[in-house]
Order: C-alpha cells, then sequence, then structure tokens
C-alpha cells in the first residue's frame, strides 16, 4: 500500500539507490563523486523530514507559537552540507591527481595500464 | 537519459540542489535551505567544473554487462528499503520519538535558556558545539588535503590575468552584485541569532563573492585583493579562535565549551560566546572555501 503521507521516504529511497547506481554502474570517477554527493542528500532529506512537525513553523521562537520544527536534524544537516562540499573537493582533487598520472579518469583505463606495467 | 558529456551532468546538479533547497523551505528547514542553496548551487558546482576543466569533459559509454549487475543490486537494495520504511513514524506526527528527549529543551527552554530565537544556532553553537567543533575540523582538515593535493599556488609568482573582464555585462553585473553579496554574507553571520543564519551560511556566501570576483576580473587581481597567505592563516585562525573560546570556559571554572561562565549572566555569557564561535565558524569556512578555489583555479596554471 502506498501510503501518500510518507511519499517523501519513497523519494528518499529512489534518490538514495540513484546515487547509489550511478556509484555503482559508472567507471567514471567524477561521475561517481555526483553520484556519492546525489546519495549524500537523499540522506539530508531524510533527516530534514523527520524533523518535520504537521502544523509546526520554523525553529525561531516567535510570540504565539506552539509547535516548532525540531531544530537539531536541521543543526546536524546543515553542518554536514558544507563538510560534504568540502570533502567532494578532496575526491576532486584525488581525481585531478589520477588524470594527471593515468591521463584518464575512467576506471577501466586506469586498470589496463596497470595491469600492462606488471 | 545518458549524458555523454559530464559538463550537463555536472549543471543539471547544480540546479537539483537548488530544488532540495526550496523542497528544505517547504520542511520548515529554512538554515538548512539557506545553506544547499549556497553551497549546492554556488560553491559544489564550481569545484565540479573546475575538475572537469582540469580533466576531461567526455566520459567512455556503459556497457550492459556493468549496468545489469548494478540496476539488480540497486533494485534489490531499494526493495529492501521500501520495506523497511513501513516502521518509520508518519510524516509530520507530532508523538514521533524524534519530538520526545532532548526536543521540548531545545524548542521551549532554549529562547530563555539562551536568549536567542534562533533555536538551530542555539543547538549548533551552545547545545551541541563539541559537535561543531568537529565539523568545523573536518572542514579546515579538507582544506589542507586539497592544498596537500594539488598545491596551495606560489605566493611570489603572478598569473596572467585571463579573466572575463572583457564581457561587458558580466563586469558591469559582477560590481553591482558584489557588495550586495558581501554585505548579505555580513548580515547573515551576524544576524544569525535572530533570523534563519549563521557563520557556515555567511562563510560560504562570503567565499562565493571572492570567488565571483576572481572568475571576472581573474585570478591576478584576485590574488591581490585575497592574498593566499592570509587566506591560508584566517583558515586556521577561524578554528583557533573557537579552540579559545572553549578554553577560556576552563579558565573561568566552567567546562570546555561552557559559556555562562564567560559574563556575570549565564544569559550574557551565551550571548558572547555565541557570537565568538560563529565568527571562528565563519572566518574557518570562508577562508577554506576561497582556499579550494584557488587550488582547483592555479592548478593548471603551474602544470
Amino acid at each position: 500500500m502506498i501510503d501518500f503521507g510518507n511519499i517523501i521516504y519513497w523519494v528518499v529511497v529512489f534518490l538514495m539507490m540513484t546515487g547509489l547506481y550511478l556509484v555503482l554502474a559508472s567507471g567514471n570517477l567524477i561521475k561517481k563523486v555526483v553520484g556519492l554527493n546525489i546519495f549524500q542528500s537523499s540522506v539530508f532529506i531524510l533527516y530534514i523530514s523527520l524533523g518535520k512537525i504537521a502544523g509546526g513553523t520554523a525553529p525561531i521562537f516567535a510570540e504565539g507559537i506552539e509547535r516548532y520544527a525540531n531544530p537539531l536534524p536541521h543543526v546536524l544537516i546543515l553542518t554536514a552540507i558544507v563538510v560534504g562540499v568540502a570533502t567532494t573537493a578532496v575526491a576532486l582533487a584525488l581525481a585531478v591527481r589520477i588524470y594527471a598520472v593515468y591521463g584518464s579518469v575512467e576506471e577501466a583505463d586506469i586498470e589496463k595500464q596497470e595491469v600492462d606495467a606488471d | 537519459m545518458q549524458l555523454n558529456k559530464l559538463f550537463s551532468a555536472v549543471m543539471l546538479f547544480g540546479m537539483y540542489s537548488l530544488l532540495s533547497a526550496a523542497l528544505f523551505v517547504s520542511l520548515d528547514a529554512v538554515d538548512v535551505a539557506l545553506t544547499e542553496a549556497s553551497v549546492g548551487a554556488g560553491i559544489a558546482t564550481i569545484l565540479m567544473l573546475g575538475a572537469l576543466s582540469l580533466t576531461t569533459n567526455r566520459q567512455r559509454q556503459i556497457s550492459w554487462k556493468r549496468r545489469l549487475p548494478a540496476a539488480l543490486v540497486t533494485v534489490a537494495i531499494g526493495v529492501l528499503l521500501l520495506y523497511g520504511l513501513s516502521d518509520l513514524p508518519v510524516f509530520g506526527d507530532p508523538a514521533a520519538p524524534a519530538f520526545k528527549h532532548v526536543y521540548p529543551r531545545y524548542a521551549f527552554e532554549s529562547p530563555h535558556e539562551i536568549g536567542i530565537p534562533n533555536m538551530v544556532t542555539s543547538v549548533l553553537a551552545s547545545y551541541r558545539g563539541y559537535d561543531t567543533l568537529g565539523e568545523v575540523t573536518v572542514i579546515f582538515t579538507a582544506a589542507v588535503a586539497v592544498a596537500t593535493l594539488m598545491g596551495h599556488g606560489s605566493d611570489t609568482r603572478s598569473f596572467s590575468g585571463e579573466g572575463m573582464e572583457h564581457h561587458l555585462i558580466l563586469r558591469i553585473n559582477a560590481k553591482l552584485l558584489l557588495p550586495m553579496i558581501l554585505l548579505f554574507a555580513l548580515y547573515v553571520q551576524f544576524h544569525g541569532d535572530y533570523g534563519p543564519g549563521g557563520g557556515f551560511q555567511a562563510g560560504v556566501i562570503f567565499a562565493a563573492g571572492f570567488i565571483l570576483y576572481g572568475l571576472v576580473f581573474g585570478m591576478s587581481t584576485i590574488r591581490e585583493v585575497a592574498p593566499p597567505k592570509i587566506i591560508r592563516i584566517l583558515c586556521a585562525a577561524g578554528l583557533g579562535l573557537y579552540l579559545l573560546v572553549g578554553l577560556c570556559g576552563m579558565l573561568l571554572g566552567g567546562n570546555f565549551l561552557d559559556y555562562n561562565v564567560l559574563a556575570h549572566h549565564p544569559v550574557h555569557g551565551q550571548h558572547i560566546g555565541i557570537m565568538l564561535i560563529e565568527l571562528g565558524v565563519g572566518t574557518t569556512v570562508a577562508a577554506s572555501m576561497i582556499g579550494l578555489f584557488y587550488a582547483y583555479a592555479e592548478h593548471e596554471h603551474r602544470q
């Protein structure tokens, strides 16, 4: 049974699997990094959707408001987004260095050169 | 849809980030949306384009031999996850476990205990300041790692200015936008206690302003405005400020990162502590992002 109230969780699973498929199927290292980023963003959406409260508002105190979204997932995810871009930069830097040595960012080319060298 | 040019994949990813920022707004996570919009659609896309320009824009077709097992594994895991979804609480349910335990204290006591309206800032800088210290350290470490991998650029060498100054529209728009971007970054930094914002978002927006300047007016111009040496020092100084505030708490008789002892009244101490912490975060994040941009932009020249 598809419960439409929970459709956001289905979206999370779909995005997560899209990212996983990109990482598994793609032989291009930069495409893999894009896949990891999509996977990561699906986790972000999951956390934020767990912090949502029906009839609530953003977690900024104001007179006359009784219900706020849970601020804890927001904190975890906003720091994770900035950490995520920093670690993505490290992954891309590694890809750039691999390209400088092997002349390619395709796994198949790199493996072939390694086998030929042995 | 098979994208052979990686360029299109990267641009689509940037748009996806902007859309997910809109989703975060509708989920009441305004701080997260501000971060995602500035990081995902700004910095991440620029870094990926930089990596593409240093490697190659083309990718090889993937064979069916590789696609089929990947698709099977993905579908199998996806089905298992969908099965597991039935155990998750109903979306938006106020009785969900996420709204028990620490939530009542964060949502209902923090405005009086910490004294600032934005609960996200209270939790980020005060209740879970130790976590945030870890995150800032990771960002600092990543900036050091990229500088080690790509080289941080020489301090003396001059670069041939190859910006886009000859594009009239770009140049004038950049000049119009720059002061507003930097002013907005400062607003986000210092208004983070009252509205959405804080050191992480402000740092990224500040860096985005500098990167725009560097892209339009060339690397040699931006290096005069923000010398790499200063950026490296600022990157460490922000983290140092964070640690120093924590140690001050200890010296004044409290715990590490305890702001209550920083002033006579605990709420005043919290205000001082949070402002200094956010300043440290903003400095390290902005300097790291500008440093990452330098590493990618100057790598090509050095080869």
